[in-house]
């Protein structure tokens, strides 16, 4: 009774054959039903924000978004990096709106029609902070020029980010005007981490360094940091945010309309009267300075 | 008469040098056919183009007198009606009744069918309470006793066996032995059976053929063969005094 | 963080899962047909195991970039892109073990299938059948992969909150808000994911099932 016939080819192990279709099917039915649930959630009316890391760590977005969804029914989606990439993901129509505080890259990119228009926002404060003990002797200083100077001629080790965030940026300039940018190959006593605000002033903490610091981040760890603030107040520890509303012209798909109400939104006197009143440890941040005279505002 | 088997003129080398060299062998339909000869005189090669898992350099595989070209549709019809027990069982990961059954679903038998032929096999060579066993968990024995009624349970109308029995403890090789001659019986298969125990081809074989230098030296009836070769090359080899 | 756990689980395992549809039938027919070039692409394979996350990551990001090539598909940021970039690591992987599982079935079983009566297709049935072990292996690592992976969701994702935010980059943004405890409960978690589904499949397997 033996069969040539070789017209069908059925399974020789028919219950491992069934298992795996069952798999298969059960595959295909998780990936539809994620694709369906994915493609769901983002036709529900949002935005996507490109912001920096200092920016996120202040806790500001988390305080204003859900209240302008709240108002508007507009969600917030924010992505946050360094600064650099925040407005390339702007000049590649991967985000709708950024919010970011690097004036010279701003203007740079407004230049290149990248951007639709720009608003002022707010601006919160740079700290020069230090151990108690102040080796450099700078505490009380109301020029950030000079703390620094001081800080390099006693050798006393400071931390940079070393991350081209926009606190690396402003610590730049300022040995800029110094007149001696440190490198960590030539001064012993300058040291880079590479890393984020909070990561950086926990090792200056632990070593002892003095480290240059945005107010939001530093008030929030400062329980748990044996740092002191020693110089304020220079105007040129001033940090400026800016709105900016990218170009629909040159990327289509960005939702400009919903951008616009966002960017109106925070320059409103709701808005910037929210910002006013943010707190961070007791201490109030920003102090929000939207000008409607400036040129290519919102 | 058409034969079940023949091969014709068949030539077949590997890696430059000759193993079968213008071979003729005619197996007659209902017999068990004994191939002995020296290790690497091409036994298992032979087995392996009439199963046509080899094709031959040149030469014919003939079934029924009718030459096939291995690889066809044609020659997968052919090989399902034959089946080769080599000296390893090779037996599946899985139980031994999925292991008997493997054969009947890849041709399609319904399961209600699969199910008493399966047990019927497993019968045949005592493991019916070892069904559901894992076949990897079985003695050596018992795993060759196991591809035995894999094989039967497709009733080949040939059986090829290549020195099944080799790695065997004694009580299994009588147990397969016995088998094989019922299966024989039962069913009127030919069979064509390499060994190189010539206790084994006097035992088992209806006729043998001495294998030597690529060819089928000398071919006569199992009693004739042994009691009274006609070639030197046989005796030599009977006695165990062939130099190779 | 039971959102981000789901979302964990929900981007690994459907990127596992892609893994395993395209790369076991892929590593299967690598491993048992014979093709030109198939030693090449055997090699391929086994290289994109060490195919780094992170420029995986990169490449999928450029691609889904309103500025690139599939842009209009509006992946980016998005889940989607984030399982595709982790089915772009883990399907060599799958592949490449499964061909490592499959090659050793094949020299010892494949004749015997064939005398049996096996035509091509079954004998490819029989061999992923046999290799079964080795397969689930392959789907096991992939999924290790991708539950353990940090870079490509990273910047495919953008960690946003309540949408791409996974086990592995909340651990990074907690780490870099100095937020150790945190980042250490969240590390735990993950390991212990990682635990429970490979146990449950020890289980399967010594239990026969597989």
């Amino acid at each position: 009774m033996a069969s040539g016939d070789i017209t069908r080819s059925p399974p020789p192990f028919p219950r491992f054959a069934l298992q795996w279709r069952v798999a298969f099917a059960l595959a295909a039915v998780l990936i539809v039903a994620g694709l369906a649930f994915s493609v769901q959630s983002q036709t529900a009316s949002s935005i996507l924000l490109a912001t920096t890391t200092s920016t996120r760590d202040t806790g500001l977005l988390d305080f204003l978004d859900p209240l302008f969804q709240a108002d508007t029914g507009i969600q917030v989606q924010y992505v946050a990096v360094g600064t650099g990439q925040a407005l390339d993901m702007a000049a590649r129509g991967d985000a709708d709106v950024a919010m970011v505080h690097a004036p010279s890259l701003e203007l740079t990119f407004m230049a290149r029609g990248e951007g639709l228009c720009r608003s002022s926002l707010m601006y919160n404060r740079f700290l020069i902070v230090g151990p108690a003990s102040d080796p450099a002797g700078i505490r009380g200083l109301t020029n950030a020029t000079d703390a620094f100077r001081r800080i390099w001629q006693t050798n006393s080790t400071f931390l940079s980010r070393g991350d081209n965030s926009g606190t690396n940026v402003k610590e730049l300039a300022i040995w800029a005007l110094v007149g001696h940018i440190p490198s960590t190959t030539n001064d012993s006593w300058y040291l880079e981490t590479g890393q984020g605000m909070g990561a950086t002033l926990t090792v200056a903490s632990e070593k002892g360094a003095y480290t240059l610091s945005d107010d939001g981040t530093f008030y929030a760890l400062e329980s748990s940091l044996s740092l002191q603030i020693l110089v304020a107040g220079d105007p040129f520890l001033f940090n400026q945010y800016h709105i900016i509303v990218v170009n629909p012209v040159q990327h289509p798909n960005v939702r400009a309309n919903a951008s616009l109400e966002y960017a109106h939104w925070l320059v409103s006197s709701r808005g910037q009267a929210l910002i006013a009143g943010y707190e961070v440890a007791g201490h109030r941040l920003f102090t929000p300075n939207y000008n409607p005279n400036d040129p290519g505002v919102c | 008469m058409t034969v079940p088997l023949a091969l014709a003129g068949v030539q077949k080398s590997f890696a430059g040098k000759a193993v079968l060299k213008d071979l003729d062998l005619r197996v007659e339909a209902g017999e068990i056919f004994g191939v002995v000869g020296p290790s690497g005189a091409g036994k298992t090669t032979v087995l392996r183009v009439l199963d046509l898992l080899e094709a031959p350099d040149g030469g014919q595989v003939l079934f029924e007198d009718r030459a096939l070209v291995p690889d066809s549709r044609e020659a997968l019809a052919q090989r399902r009606r034959m089946c080769l027990i080599a000296q390893n069982p090779a037996v599946f990961r899985a139980s031994v009744f999925d292991n008997v059954a493997y054969g009947l679903r890849l041709r399609g038998v319904p399961p209600e069918l699969v199910r008493g032929r399966v047990f019927s096999a497993l019968e045949f060579v005592g493991l019916l309470d070892r069904a559901d066993e894992v076949a990897a968990r079985l003695s050596g024995g018992e795993q060759q006793r196991v591809a035995f009624a894999r094989a039967t349970v497709l009733r080949p109308d040939v059986l090829l066996l290549d020195e099944f029995t080799s790695n065997l403890d004694p009580a299994n090789v009588r147990l397969l032995e016995s088998a094989t001659r019922r299966y024989r019986l039962e069913s009127g298969c030919t069979v064509v059976i390499v060994t190189h125990n010539l206790f084994q081809a006097k035992r088992l074989a209806d006729r043998v053929g001495l294998l030597l230098d690529g060819k089928f030296l000398e071919v006569a009836p199992t009693h004739g063969f042994f009691e009274n070769p006609s070639r030197p090359e046989t005796q030599a080899f009977l006695s165990g005094e062939m130099a190779y | 963080m039971l959102q981000i756990v789901a979302l964990s689980l929900f981007v690994a395992g459907t990127s596992t899962l892609i893994g395993a549809v395209l790369g076991v039938p892929l590593g299967t027919m690598i491993a048992l047909r014979r093709f030109r070039g198939r030693n090449f692409v055997r090699t391929l394979a086994f290289t994109f195991y060490g195919f780094p996350p992170v420029l995986a990551g990169l490449l999928v990001y450029l691609v889904l970039s309103h500025s690139g090539p599939l842009g209009f598909l509006g992946w980016l940021y998005t889940p989607l892109g984030m399982i595709l970039a982790q089915a772009v690591l883990v399907v060599p992987i799958v592949a490449g073990v499964t061909i490592s599982a499959v090659q050793v079935v094949e020299r010892r079983l494949h004749e015997t299938a064939l005398t049996l009566g096996a035509d091509e297709r079954q004998w490819r049935s029989t061999a992923v059948h046999e290799a079964r072990l080795g397969v689930l292996t392959a789907i096991m690592v992939g999924f290790g992969r991708a539950i353990s992976e940090v870079g490509a969701v990273l910047i495919v994702g953008g960690n946003i909150a309540g949408q791409t935010r996974v086990l592995t980059t909340a651990i990074v943004l907690d780490t870099s808000e100095a937020n150790y405890l945190e980042a250490t409960v969240l590390g735990i978690i993950l390991f212990v994911i990682a635990f429970i589904v490979f146990a449950a499949l020890q289980r399967l397997q010594s239990e026969g099932v597989v």
